[in-house]
């Protein structure tokens, strides 16, 4: 490493920067650097939605009486307790396209005809890594709605039911409402980790283009080519990016939350 | 606490809780018992994909701590020290500043646990340059146990922050009477507060000694020595005679070995975690 050189704004905005790059001629979102952010937010939001949707039914059905709860719901907290790495190679292992478990169970039942590289073809990768961070993270969201839904008042569902209300117009009107403070938190500190992600991605699909997350880009310019300052600069960008996408965020439930009020 | 009235239910409506309590078992759970099922596989067995291995062995288990040139017992021993430490220096840390903020007003009070709180919000990506840095400066780089600094930065904010919420409900009769008998704030906090605080410890205890247990980002850029790395860079890098072959069956058994005591830890704890995991989410 030579003397370091102040160089201004010239890894984000220079000849090789960040944005406005002109060697990208197909775009910005065609370079590595459009293609991680893309990346980043798909995987959040695809998988922080369908993490609340599953935590949500999930925790709805532990919040009923019914033999063998403590069981299940000790079984659900498995995933939570798996580290990302191990879990990454698990199933990174179980949809092998050659051996893996998956294909040959989809096989099995004629869903597929040939064996899928899930990890490894672009049009899969992506899916997948959601998939196995979806499987990994709904315990973590079912818990939150959990303690959420064991703290509701069970008059007002004594009273709904007296009155004949359909249990679904109940959940609409009575337990979302109710739970909604508890959710939106629950949502946002997982939007937050699922914009950062980065183990489960370099591990499942070894980063490849198809898959890299911003947080992968940083440590491949830094660490892998060497380009501390290029690699400084997509962090201070990814860094800016998240901080945006909190204040959005945090806006929203606001906004939300007094709408009520 | 709030749970429906199951009798009243129509004869479907039970089969059905039953089928998805099922169903949500076996998604949680198969891929461990696959994964404990690989790895007592070797050979041709690997490319069966029956949940029962036809010749168990353990030999993926002995291979994980013969084999010189991946230590993996060394692998399990930094791991163990690094996460023991993080409890250790987030507890004491956690305590103390627990304490100050929860317990005694001064100005910025606030913004300092706003300021702590956001930290946690930080991707840990974004401070791998500077973090790279001070950790060559203080002559870090390349032992595990200089991971335990950038560590503190993601088990500290949750810590403090469970802490001083927890602190904050204790009566404040028990501090004015320990004053009255003449006590100092360090004796107000390790002999009349902590006692109390045992709940809170274990579970911010836990969630800090699973998330240090964990940690790939830091270990995998700060620590190259291959004697010196932590367990999940090391499952990561498990390799095969050639680069062509991945040893499964080794990977799975290091896999299993490392989630064991976890999973043990977090069935044994469960209400405790989830007390923790929940303390700033309901209450906050």
């Amino acid at each position: 490493m030579g003397a370091a050189q102040f160089v201004g704004w010239t890894n984000y905005v220079g000849e090789y920067g960040l944005f406005a790059n002109p060697h990208n001629t197909e775009g910005f979102w065609a370079g590595d650097w459009g293609i991680s952010i893309r990346n980043t937010f798909q995987f959040a939001l695809v998988s922080v939605l369908l993490e609340t949707l599953f935590g949500l039914g999930v925790a709805m059905l532990l919040n009923q009486q019914f033999k063998g709860r403590t069981l299940v719901r000790a079984a659900v907290l498995v995933p939570w307790a798996i580290p990302t790495i191990v879990s990454a190679k698990m199933w990174g292992w179980m949809l092998h396209d050659q051996f893996g478990v998956v294909n040959a169970i989809l096989q099995g039942w004629g869903l597929i005809d040939a064996k899928i590289a899930w990890t490894a073809e672009p049009a899969w990768a992506l899916w997948t890594v959601v998939a196995v961070d979806v499987w990994k993270t709904t315990p973590f969201m079912a818990l939150l709605i959990l303690a959420a839904l064991q703290t509701l008042p069970s008059d007002c569902y004594e009273a709904a039911k007296v009155d004949g209300v359909h249990p679904l117009r109940v959940f609409w009107k009575v337990t979302l409402p109710l739970i909604r403070p508890a959710l939106l938190v629950a949502v946002i500190f997982r939007l937050l980790d699922a914009l950062r992600v980065f183990d489960l991605i370099y591990v499942l699909t070894s980063n490849n283009n198809s898959t890299m997350s911003m947080s992968g880009f940083v440590r491949r310019e830094m660490v892998d080519n060497g380009y501390m300052g290029y690699g400084s600069a997509a962090s201070t960008a990814l860094f800016l990016i998240i901080g945006a996408a909190t204040i959005v965020c945090m806006r929203l439930s606001r906004m939300k939350l007094s709408e009520d009020a | 606490m709030n749970t429906a009235v199951v009798s009243s239910r129509p004869r479907w409506g039970r089969i059905a809780i039953y089928l998805l309590a099922a169903l949500v078992t076996l998604v949680s759970v198969f891929p461990f018992f696959y994964a404990i099922s690989t790895s007592l596989k070797t050979g041709a067995d690997l490319f069966s994909t029956s949940l029962v291995p036809a010749s168990p062995t353990l030999r993926n288990y002995v291979e994980l701590f013969t084999v010189a040139e991946q230590p993996f017992g060394r692998h399990i021993i930094n791991s163990i020290l690094v996460s023991v430490s993080v409890v250790a220096l987030s507890i004491f840390l956690g305590v103390t500043a627990a304490y100050a903020l929860g317990r005694i007003s001064f100005k910025g009070r606030g913004l300092l646990l706003g300021t702590i709180l956001s930290v946690s919000m930080f991707p840990q990506v974004a401070v791998l340059a500077g973090m790279f840095e001070m950790i060559r400066a203080l002559g870090l780089y390349n032992r595990s146990l200089g991971l335990v600094l950038p560590y503190l930065i993601f088990t500290l904010p949750f810590t403090v922050w469970v802490l001083t919420t927890f602190m904050k409900q204790l009566p404040k009769e028990l501090e004015e009477a320990a004053i009255m008998d003449g006590c100092g704030p360090a004796r107000i906090i390790w002999e009349v507060f902590m006692p109390l605080l045992w709940p809170a410890l274990v579970s911010t205890g836990l969630l800090a000694f699973i998330a240090a247990w964990n940690e790939f980002l830091f270990a995998l850029t700060f620590v190259i020595d291959n004697n010196e790395r932590t367990v999940p860079v090391s499952i990561s890098l498990i390799s095969g005679a050639s680069k062509y072959e991945i040893p499964w069956g080794k990977i799975m058994a290091a896999s299993v070995l490392v989630t064991l005591p976890l999973i043990g830890l977090v069935l044994a704890f469960q209400k405790k975690i989830v007390s923790g995991l929940t303390a700033g989410a309901v209450k906050g």
